[in-house]
């Protein structure tokens, strides 16, 4: 089987995955990216009726187990000053961040 | 207290029923519970992991690393509050003073809580998970933060980034499994009576084989999720690792139930799991799957995939279990099908990559976490070099795979194919289990794993074999109802083999109720005395 994602396919999605690899973890991971999908194509090896639904999970949420919703409630978070803490660089209550280039659409 | 075998039976050998008995009763205290452990993991544990290990010491490979952070004084501070209140005529709860370990996955305020990952290395939790919350509150001392795979991300733990790694109690050159790793390896040894684990596709019950140690996948929805760092939000239970099949009840009973901060959490009030464990299991139907007994390779070269039986002394096991759940009442059912067992794996690297990208995208060094330290221009590239440095290879494989399966143009022929054969693998599950149907069956037995615990080295880096370590386990997270792993015996090399339970959606306690019986009837059997090496003493 060819290679499914050739290196053109794969930096694009190192770009979309907002990655930087060096030249040995790229050919590591394309390689085994390909191999994967040699696994994956297994699954078209079964006869699937099109009105077969999805599961996005197993267990079904019947009513009975469903949990109700929380009252959609403000509540004030006393660790607030220790999570904007642990921002690797914050100044008066602000999280600081390289300049944001922007793009006329 | 010396055993017949050559062990020395420390406090910290002791069930975690036994040690909330006895501290509840006063006849030892929490402290000397908790000094006991914390003398067992100076004697076998060696350095924790970290990122920076150096050169490798010789002694590495005689220790079993399970641990990333040793909370000693917390636990110190917890043991004596215990104590404190017993002696005030308190009741601590049904886990008074039983010390236990948590998988660094979950997060416990001010503890560094690093899914053993460099990008998570300097985070400490301002909260802490519901089940870690709830063990506490019931009495539990907690030991500290044991590692895993990056993110749970293997079956081996040879991939998180704080290295040495754990090893196998049973025999140190082999890997504990994953990615609950840390946690069975360190149950094995007494390194706290239980530990909390998460499965995914298997992370409990493999590394519970492979270390000759009990395991619990809850049902999805059985245990919250909440203070859990998410792989695939779909599959992932948090549950119990333990010495015997009553402690895996117990720790059951503790953290599951009903949560306000997780609305996958199930509206179920969560029974006593200790109740009625030793109630007679006559008349209850255990099947047993051909399906079950068959494993999948890829081969690499070809893209074929072949089909082998699982070995021989795996498959004995399995049999020897059916034959004693036989002589206790069983009905043993052959040849229940359950055709879309092998498509498990081939769904998983759909599915779970699709969730694992989704929630790794928060980590971009702005928040929390890893920053890169090189000089940047703009965001976009503070985002790709923090996570190019903070992610390890497991990790951003399983978001490129997951960028790709669920671009638009791929996602009908691989996402969708994969939720419409994860329906087929919970109808193979709904036939077996239907009270109406042709089975009936209370439980499935089958392997655990498609091989005893395998040398370090010898799968890491082949990420396709590593995954169908687990292709026997994980179609019970798609199709989301609980399976547990117990010891059944030791293959030639004398490491422990595995066996698995699955049964309909909160089940639980009928597959705890059938371990224990399986457990009294070999309780004298000569392999039930078997220590790891690591715990013989001259």
């Amino acid at each position: 089987m060819t290679d499914l994602i050739t290196p053109e396919l794969f930096q694009h999605l190192v770009h979309l995955a907002a990655l930087e690899l060096d030249a040995d973890e790229a050919e590591y991971l394309r390689r085994e990216l390909n191999n994967q999908l040699k696994a994956i194509h297994d699954l078209e090896a079964i006869p699937i009726d099109p009105n077969t639904p999805i599961t996005s999970h197993g267990v079904p949420y019947t009513p009975e187990i469903t949990p109700p919703i929380r009252p959609d409630e403000w509540q004030p978070d006393p660790a607030a000053p220790d999570i904007l803490a642990k921002s690797p660089e914050h100044d008066g209550g602000y999280i600081i961040v390289p300049d944001i280039p922007h793009t006329e659409l | 207290m010396k055993s017949d075998k050559g062990s020395t039976m420390e406090l910290c050998d002791l069930p975690a029923t036994q040690i909330a008995d006895m501290v509840r009763r006063k006849e030892i205290s929490a402290s000397e519970v908790l000094e006991s452990t914390l003398k067992r993991i100076r004697a076998v544990d060696g350095r924790p992991g970290s990122l920076d290990p150096g050169e490798p010491d010789p002694d590495d490979d005689k220790r079993v690393h399970a641990f990333i952070t040793l909370t000693a004084e917390r636990a110190r501070e917890q043991a004596r509050a215990i104590d404190h209140s017993l002696a005030e005529g308190d009741d601590p709860g049904p886990l008074a003073g039983v010390p236990f370990t948590v998988k660094d996955i979950f997060c416990v305020q001010g503890t560094p809580s690093t899914a053993g990952s460099r990008i998570l290395a300097n985070f400490i939790s301002p909260y802490t998970a519901t089940p870690v919350k709830r063990m506490e509150a019931a009495g539990g001392i907690m030991l500290g933060k044991v590692n895993l795979d990056e993110f749970t991300y293997g079956s081996s733990n040879e991939s998180s980034a704080f290295r040495p790694t754990p090893r196998n109690p049973w025999d140190t050159s082999r890997v504990p499994g994953g990615s609950s790793g840390g946690s069975a390896a360190a149950v094995a040894v007494g390194e706290g009576a239980l530990s909390l684990g998460t499965d995914t596709a298997g992370s409990i019950r493999q590394p519970a084989a492979f270390c000759g140690v009990v395991g619990v996948k809850p049902t999805y929805g059985r245990v919250s999720r909440y203070g859990l760092i998410a792989f695939g939000s779909s599959l992932d239970c948090p549950g119990p690792l333990a010495r015997n099949i009553s402690d895996a009840a117990l720790m059951l009973s503790v953290i599951a139930g009903a949560d306000v901060r997780d609305s996958t959490a199930a509206n179920l009030p969560a029974p006593d799991y200790t109740n009625g464990l030793e109630q007679s299991i006559r008349g209850w139907r255990v099947g047993l799957s051909p399906d079950y007994f068959r494993i999948t390779y890829l081969d690499a070269v070809t893209g074929e995939l072949h089909q082998q039986p699982v070995p021989q002394e795996i498959e004995h096991a399995v049999l020897r279990v059916a034959g004693r759940l036989a002589e206790m009442g069983a009905d043993i059912v052959d040849n229940v099908p359950m055709p879309h067992t092998r498509y498990g794996i081939p769904a998983y690297f759909v599915i779970s990559r699709v969730e694992a990208a989704s929630n790794l995208h928060r980590y971009d060094g702005v928040k929390y976490g890893y920053r890169t330290k090189e000089k940047v221009r703009e965001l976009s590239e503070l985002y790709r070099k923090t996570r190019g440095q903070g992610f390890g290879l497991q990790p951003k494989l399983r978001i490129l795979m997951g960028m790709y399966v669920s671009a638009a143009q791929y996602s009908e022929q691989y996402y969708n194919r994969a939720l419409r054969v994860r329906t087929l693998i919970r109808q193979d599950f709904e036939q077996i289990f239907d009270s109406q149907g042709k089975y009936r069956l209370q439980a499935l037995l089958t392997p655990t794993t498609p091989t005893t615990a395998f040398a370090m080295g010898d799968v890491y880096g082949d990420s396709v074999l590593m995954q169908y370590a687990d292709q026997l386990t994980v179609p019970a997270n798609h199709a989301g109802v609980p399976g547990i792993s117990f010891p059944a015996g030791f293959d030639e090399a004398g490491l422990p083999i595995g066996v698995q339970l699955l049964g309909p959606d909160f089940s639980e306690a009928s597959l705890l109720r059938l371990g224990k019986a399986f457990e009294l009837a070999t309780q004298n059997d000569a392999w039930r005395q078997r220590k790891p090496p690591l715990l013989q003493t001259g």
